[in-house]
């Protein structure tokens, strides 16, 4: 049997491998996507203090450690039975809106932006962040940077540090804002509506204007239909840092939603004998392995997903936005696994306003942001939506809130049945007997992965820059007869 | 590639948070660029293990190493690193003690395996544990071999300096940039090998305004329960600070915002072993003489191995436990 080794994507390296197998006939037999790291965070956080899970787990990810920090603390509180503060509650979300703010920009624009604006066609040398600059102009570079600076100050002012947040106790936070940085938040929170605004427009002019495009990402090879899930809040609307999870079939029924507490009705993982990560699908419907359908309990959840397992966004201009996605995109739920990166932008535009939002709050500068546990702590669990899934925290302690069993599903883990299955079904569609893979095929596989915008293992992050390929082309007897690269 | 000299970057088992770090130094990144060729970091560039593998031995000026060694891919090309660079640093707690992953040495491999793959929400009847080498009905699968304890950098390879934090802060880094770069144009001399980087000579508490009255306490306080003074030491308002143990260099960032310092900086110049030297910190403030009110006042302290050897574990005199160790 021929064997592709896609070894190692080079932001990935060391942290994920794809085998592509073929048959007899030179088509695709299976594909392998293997996750080669573990760390083993249940087992070792088990003997902590509980107070201390929103500091030790944010270790899993410094990229995105605002979310392990936020889930950590929710379940937390949950372990003390504890409601805390309105001021705390929109504290945490203030810091956790200017983060997703930075997150979805630097995904967007480093990411998967050189591949619009630029097309998946263009030069590899221009399909990078620079070529966006030169193509868009260099203000845009300058815009960049400074949302992520902005960002990160935000994160500073109300979680201590910009990497690894420290402030979130059980209970609320370990101190409030003043009158005079909510003035500097909220200034640079409308500055962050006019980016994100700026940036729907640019996809506007630059993506849906172009014919090609559109039929890109309305093209079957990029279409997987599965159910999504996504947190809500009380009107069925999007909210990152709290809610109940909907979760919603391929035709875009909502089949239920569940409390964090609830979650392990809904969520199963299956662990396969090749990779360290597991596979989570819907308890409720089933493991039928990597496929596509109602009856199958694969679910993808991304902002795509958060959108489809909604009833809209909780403010205004993003709602203007969302109604314009499904008009355009031809109705709920949009299965195009493309489409991921409009709903990114869709969610830029509500963690920006939501910022402002909760930064005008009169009571956003209150002393009150944190209340004292009165309660026996015994066992919580704690959901955010981190950028690339919904997270999951899940604590047990004993009397003296010393962890004693721990269980986490991360953000990316929720998208990696149909990660695998993207994966497949690009190297398929791209790889038949007698074809011959060319470098401009390879970006498409690339960018059937890139929607997702994984995060492995939390370790695994992508960070700003080209995602770049080699394909070793192996013929039966292991022997390489072609190699293919996509450099940066 | 230009005559320029040659820049590496690889994270082991890290969380990325040290990469996130050196882009945070914004502006100073055009510095290293103009100053490096980049040769390696996967990360943000496009080159492979074999285009190391093939640069000669010394290649590269400089590699900073960040994550532990939790797997043989790790300690593979952690050996490899070393040969290619003449200046190898250990970069961040985890190369250099093993940082929060470091507290897996308190558990057999067998436990971490059993809990990661039975978790409440795994459906795993047969108990399927991922196999280093496992035959696909398609063909042979790898994956890397999982140690039975992880290790810090300088346990598997000779390392040149250390640079501590988690992760550094960035305005330390841009120092480290500036002095290198420097160097490298005649204008400074680097310290000797072995010497810590980026990172003060003192301890966490001499950076830290909060004020200190010599004062000791009768027990120790859990975060949750009290609203410490904002002004006063958090130590001697009972709650378990690592800062007296711990190198200066971040600016004291948790203390200021109410929160304890965990470490993160590693031991402070001079100590041997962290965690005895923040036991002794912490015996000081106890206000008896009588062993068994002692025993009471150390009994609110919940979790002393992870307490005193939170980030330090993997570098610190007990290294592991002896069931991790045995396996």
């Amino acid at each position: 049997m021929q064997r592709i080794t896609v070894d190692p994507i080079t932001r990935l390296e060391g942290h994920g491998k794809i085998e592509i197998f073929l048959d007899g006939e030179g088509n695709v037999a299976n594909t392998y996507f293997q996750i080669p790291e573990l760390r083993g965070f249940e087992r070792f956080v088990v003997g902590r203090p509980v107070e201390e899970m929103p500091l030790l787990t944010n270790r899993i990810c410094g990229v995105c450690p605002e979310a392990h920090h936020m889930a950590a603390a929710k379940a937390a509180d949950a372990v003390y039975h504890i409601e805390i503060p309105r001021t705390a509650k929109m504290l945490r979300e203030l810091l956790y809106s200017a983060f997703y703010v930075t997150d979805h920009t630097t995904h967007f624009y480093a990411l998967a932006g050189p591949d619009f604006v630029m097309g998946p066609n263009a030069p590899v040398a221009e399909r990078n962040i620079l070529g966006v600059i030169h193509k868009v102009g260099l203000e845009v570079g300058g815009k960049v940077i400074q949302c992520r600076k902005y960002g990160h100050t935000v994160v500073e002012m109300i979680g201590g540090r910009k990497v690894h947040p420290c402030t979130s106790i059980p209970g609320g936070l370990t101190k409030g804002i003043t009158a005079e940085q909510r003035d500097e938040i909220v200034k640079m929170g409308q500055w962050a509506i006019e980016f994100a605004q700026f940036s729907l427009k640019l996809f506007n002019d630059i993506v849906l204007g172009n014919k090609a495009y559109v039929d890109l990402i309305l093209g079957d090879i990029y279409t997987h239909k599965t159910y999504y899930i996504g947190t809500v809040d009380a009107n069925n609307k999007v909210n990152f840092y709290d809610g109940m999870v909907s979760v919603v079939d391929p035709d875009g029924k909502r089949i239920g939603k569940y409390a964090p507490n609830e979650y392990t009705d809904w969520i199963a993982e299956r662990v396969e004998p090749w990779t360290y990560l597991k596979f989570p699908y819907l308890k409720k419907i089933g493991w039928k392995g990597f496929t596509d359908g109602k009856d199958s309990g694969v679910y993808m959840a991304t902002p795509l997903s958060r959108l489809n397992a909604a009833d809209g966004m909780a403010t205004p201009r993003a709602q203007e936005e969302y109604a314009k996605f499904y008009s355009t995109l031809g109705g709920k739920p949009v299965h195009q696994r493309l489409a991921i990166h409009w709903a990114r932008l869709i969610e830029l535009l509500y963690a920006a306003e939501r910022w402002v939002e909760l930064a005008t709050d009169p009571e956003i500068t209150s002393d009150n942001f944190r209340a004292i546990p009165t309660e026996k702590p015994t066992e919580g669990v704690g959901i955010v939506e981190a950028p690339r899934g919904t997270l999951t925290h899940h604590y047990w302690t004993d009397e003296r809130g010393v962890v004693t069993k721990a269980n986490l599903i991360v953000g990316t883990t929720n998208n990696y049945a149909p990660i695998s299955m993207s994966i497949k079904k690009a190297a398929q569609s791209l790889i038949k007997q007698g074809t011959v893979v060319t470098e401009g095929m390879l970006n498409m596989v690339e960018m059937a992965f890139r929607a997702y915008d994984p995060c492995f293992g939390c370790a695994t992050h992508s960070l700003p820059g080209q995602m770049p390929l080699e394909v070793t082309i192996r013929d039966a007897r292991g022997e390489i007869i072609n190699v293919l690269r996509q450099r940066c | 590639m230009t005559d320029k000299p040659k820049f590496a970057m690889y994270w082991a088992a890290s969380c990325g948070g040290c990469e996130i770090a050196v882009l945070n130094i914004h502006e100073k990144i055009l510095d290293v660029d103009a100053n490096f060729d980049v040769v390696f970091w996967p990360v943000a560039m496009d080159a492979k293990y074999k285009d190391v593998e093939a640069m000669p031995d010394g290649y590269i000026t400089m590699t900073l190493f960040n994550g532990g060694i939790r797997n043989d891919e790790n300690e593979h090309i952690a050996k490899l690193l070393r040969r290619k660079s003449k200046i190898l640093v250990a970069f961040g707690s985890c190369a250099n003690e093993g940082c929060i992953p470091g507290l897996a040495n308190l558990s057999k491999p067998q436990e971490i395996f059993d809990t990661a793959y039975a978790t409440v929400s795994t459906d795993n009847p047969n108990g399927i544990r991922p196999q280093p080498k496992w035959s696909a009905p398609e063909g042979e699968l790898h994956i890397p071999k999982f140690y039975p304890v992880l290790r810090t950098l300088d346990q598997v390879v000779p390392v040149d300096y250390h640079m501590p934090g988690c992760p550094p802060e960035s305005h330390q880094i841009a120092a480290v940039v500036d002095l290198v770069v420097k160097a490298l144009h005649g204008e400074a001399t680097l310290p000797p090998a072995g010497a810590v980087i980026g990172a003060g000579d003192s301890t966490v508490c001499d950076e830290c305004p909060r004020t200190r009255n010599v004062k000791t306490i009768k027990q120790f306080t859990r975060i949750q329960d009290f609203k410490p003074d904002p002004k006063l030491c958090l130590l001697e308002q009972g709650i378990v600070c690592n800062g007296p143990a711990t190198r200066s260099g971040c600016g004291a960032l948790c203390p200021q915002v109410g929160a304890q310092c965990i470490g993160c900086y590693g031991p402070a110049e001079g100590v041997v072993d962290y965690g005895a030297r923040l036991m002794t910190a912490v015996a000081s403030v106890i206000d008896s003489t009588d062993p068994k009110e002692i025993d009471k006042i150390l009994n609110g302290i919940p979790d002393p191995a992870g307490q005193f050897y939170r980030f330090n574990l993997a570098k610190s005199l007990l290294r592991a436990s002896k069931a991790a160790i045995q396996g």
